[in-house]
């Protein structure tokens, strides 16, 4: 009786078929028309300059967004995110560079928008992510037995491990004759060493990036609102009673840190193949870790919206200070010293930005616009 | 053989440099808990301090007197304690009720600001008085202050003064450190503090002072191996090169394998470290050695996660 009565009333308080449909449908719309506008509308007149930092922005959206799930809503303490940004680029930049190399005898971008070529590298990108997650699968476990700092030593230490390993790597190869003749083990350690993995195709665009972006703050913001999310959150309260309450705590960790790690190797993807990078072990030490992590921070730690706004803002100020020339790194530390001294709980706290009171008010009248009085 | 016994002195060597930063680590995480990560630039600017002031003393060119060692160590000991205590007192005392995480970024925006700082071009005004302050992008060269003697030579080893004084100095400080924690009025309320802040200022102990003495006592000691590791790697490089980082990031690997809040811990570990890392150097392979150091503390993270010397705490809800 009672479970046919809790059951009626989950399906009388279900949303209609029609408006689920909406519901989840309409994100996604409205996000495709974006990165459609990006590409074709803005991207074409805003020049080169601007159009990389974009694709700056959004990736550094990405990774922040990304490891906001990690130290956000679990609570728990990575700083090695730029081991999984390296991972998933290296894996990437693999695949795309020997792929064309032979498939098409050349590393030159090939066919246009959506075109094989592009193909290829959203292939790429998605093994680079996977790549990515089962490392930090392997990263996650050791938060079975570690908590806090040392749970951030471990990551760091991984990335640290990872980026000296590449270090170690050989010169790329330059022609398919090559590639054949290597056998294909020995090829993986093929990867530029410490000079970095050059000459890989610039697949990279508006498009790719904010498609990925879009699906990233898509589930981010999916998963803070479900169950699992409330999981999540749950660890980040009371490790504890989340556990008395049947939560696999070390599930839910691990569950983090893969999924986290799955986006930072598909932002890293991206940024191997972007015009004015170049992917090399000394990009992606533990200063890119912490920068992420000051995204976060800065954001206000489980905001999605102030995790956005802070990646914006951490790209675009040392871009801003170029006017101070050689002072821009000081001026910046001293600014991100400031900001943590005014605002320890970051830009949002742990709020969204539409829930901020000034906010609904606004949203509240543009949706309702109706007379005060009523 | 003779290998075997370099290796071994320069891994001790190595390791009580490391030792000596890992204690300023360990110290300020045993009372605070948070990692410092601007320790290892205070350790960076002893370096670079003691080099400013040797240049500027004019012995740049290798004939010091024997004063100049000592008196260079000293007045960047000094240095380093002064800016040791402004830091904690401007960036970290605000937020010392504020969650740990915002100290870390603080620490970072502090390590930031010190390594950029560092490289700007000396300023003109600096540099009328001979002073090569901030010290610019290129790589210098420290001046040798310690004479450059082989004092004796035992298997074919030479052991040289630089290896013994750098040794020596360590073990001095070190044994310092120790009678100041374990044998002085200040020492007992340190690790007051650092056992229960808030029972300690019932205590009637100025936790506020204890926290600054700490953060001054850390900061020398890091100038000292900034200086002695100078002396014995003369090459120096620009002040946010990642070397310095490293460096100090391994020294605090050393304070977490040894134990981190435990001052014999530290000492333990930065030796343990310097030795993994030149053993494994000299024998396996000199490009992975930060491979080495990071694979073990990850393995002794995993095994024994409070440290060699370390004691377990019980999670109580």
């Amino acid at each position: 009786m009672q479970t046919s009565f809790l059951q009626d009333r989950a399906r009388a308080l279900a949303p209609s078929p029609a408006l689920a449909a909406r519901r989840s449908l309409l994100p996604v719309v409205v996000m495709a028309a974006l990165v459609l506008l990006l590409q074709f509308a803005i991207g074409p007149r805003i020049g080169p300059y601007y159009a990389k930092m974009l694709m700056d922005i959004g990736i550094n959206i990405m990774l922040a967004v990304s490891l906001n799930i990690v130290n956000g809503y679990t609570g728990q303490f990575s700083i090695g995110h730029a081991g999984f940004m390296a991972v998933g680029g290296y894996t990437a930049g693999f695949i795309t560079y020997y792929g064309s190399l032979l498939i098409w005898g050349s590393t030159q971008p090939h066919g246009g928008f959506l075109g094989a070529g592009e193909l290829l590298f959203a292939v790429s990108c998605l093994v680079g992510g996977l790549t990515a997650a089962g490392f930090g699968y392997i990263v996650g476990l050791p938060s079975l037995r570690l908590r806090g700092d040392y749970l951030a030593l471990v990551t760091l230490g991984f990335g640290e491990i990872v980026r000296v390993f590449i270090q170690q790597t050989d010169d790329v190869l330059f022609t398919a004759e090559d590639v054949r003749a290597t056998a294909p083990l020995a090829l993986l350690t093929k990867v530029g060493g410490a000079l970095g993995f050059t000459g890989l195709p610039f697949y990279t665009n508006l498009f790719w990036v904010w498609t990925f972006v879009a699906i990233t703050i898509l589930v981010a913001y999916r998963l803070k609102f479900s169950s699992h999310g409330r999981a999540f959150l749950s660890v980040r309260e009371d490790e504890i009673a989340a556990e008395a309450m049947g939560i696999p705590t070390t599930a839910v960790k691990v569950r983090a840190f893969m999924i986290a790690a799955a986006f930072a190797g598909i932002a890293g993807a991206l940024f191997a193949h972007e015009v004015g990078t170049t992917l090399n072990p000394k990009e992606l030490g533990f200063q890119k870790s912490f920068e992420v992590v000051i995204m976060v921070v800065l954001g206000g730690m489980g905001s999605i919206s102030g995790v956005v706004l802070a990646a914006v803002l951490i790209t675009v100020l040392p871009e801003l200070l170029r006017s101070v020339a050689e002072y821009r790194m000081v001026v910046y530390a001293l600014a991100l010293i400031v900001m943590m001294l005014a605002r320890p709980q970051g830009l949002l706290g742990l709020h969204e930005a539409w829930e901020l009171p000034w906010v609904r008010r606004l949203l509240r009248s543009l949706v309702r616009q109706e007379p005060k009085d009523g | 053989m003779t290998r075997l016994l370099q290796t071994l002195m320069d891994g001790v060597a190595v390791g009580s440099l490391y030792a000596l930063i890992a204690l300023g680590y360990t110290m300020v995480y045993g009372i605070l808990k948070f990692i410092n990560f601007a320790h290892g630039d205070i350790f960076m600017l002893g370096a670079w301090l003691s080099f400013t002031l040797a240049v500027s003393l004019g012995w740049a060119g290798g004939d010091a007197p024997w004063i100049a060692g000592p008196l260079v160590l000293i007045s960047s000991m000094l240095l380093c304690g002064l800016i040791g205590f402004i830091i904690e007192r401007l960036a970290y005392r605000p937020l010392r009720d504020a969650p740990r995480i915002n100290v870390l970024i603080t620490a970072i925006g502090v390590s930031l600001f010190i390594e950029n700082l560092g490289q700007l071009e000396p300023f003109p005004f600096l540099k009328k008085l001979g002073v090569a302050l901030p010290f610019g992008t290129r790589p210098q060269r420290m001046p040798t202050l310690l004479p450059d003697a082989t004092l004796f030579t035992v298997l074919g080893v030479q052991v040289k003064l630089v290896d013994v004084l750098v040794i020596g100095i360590s073990l001095a400080l070190m044994a310092a450190l120790q009678y100041l924690i374990f044998g002085t009025k200040l020492g007992r309320a340190m690790r007051a503090v650092s056992h229960d802040p808030r029972t300690a200022s019932l205590m009637g102990i100025n936790v506020d002072r204890v926290v600054s003495f700490t953060f001054v006592v850390g900061s020398m000691l890091a100038a000292a191996a900034g200086f002695l590791s100078a002396e014995k790697y003369p090459s120096l490089n620009q002040p946010a090169h990642s070397t310095w980082i490293l460096l100090g990031l391994k020294a605090f690997v050393a304070a977490v394998i040894g134990g981190i809040g435990n001052v014999r811990g530290a000492m333990a570990g930065g030796l343990l470290i310097g030795m993994v890392e030149l053993f494994g150097a000299a024998y396996l392979s000199p490009q992975l050695r930060d491979v080495y150091v990071f694979s073990l503390l990850i393995v002794v993270l995993l095994v024994r996660p409070e440290g060699l010397l370390g004691k377990a705490t019980v999670e109580k809800v």
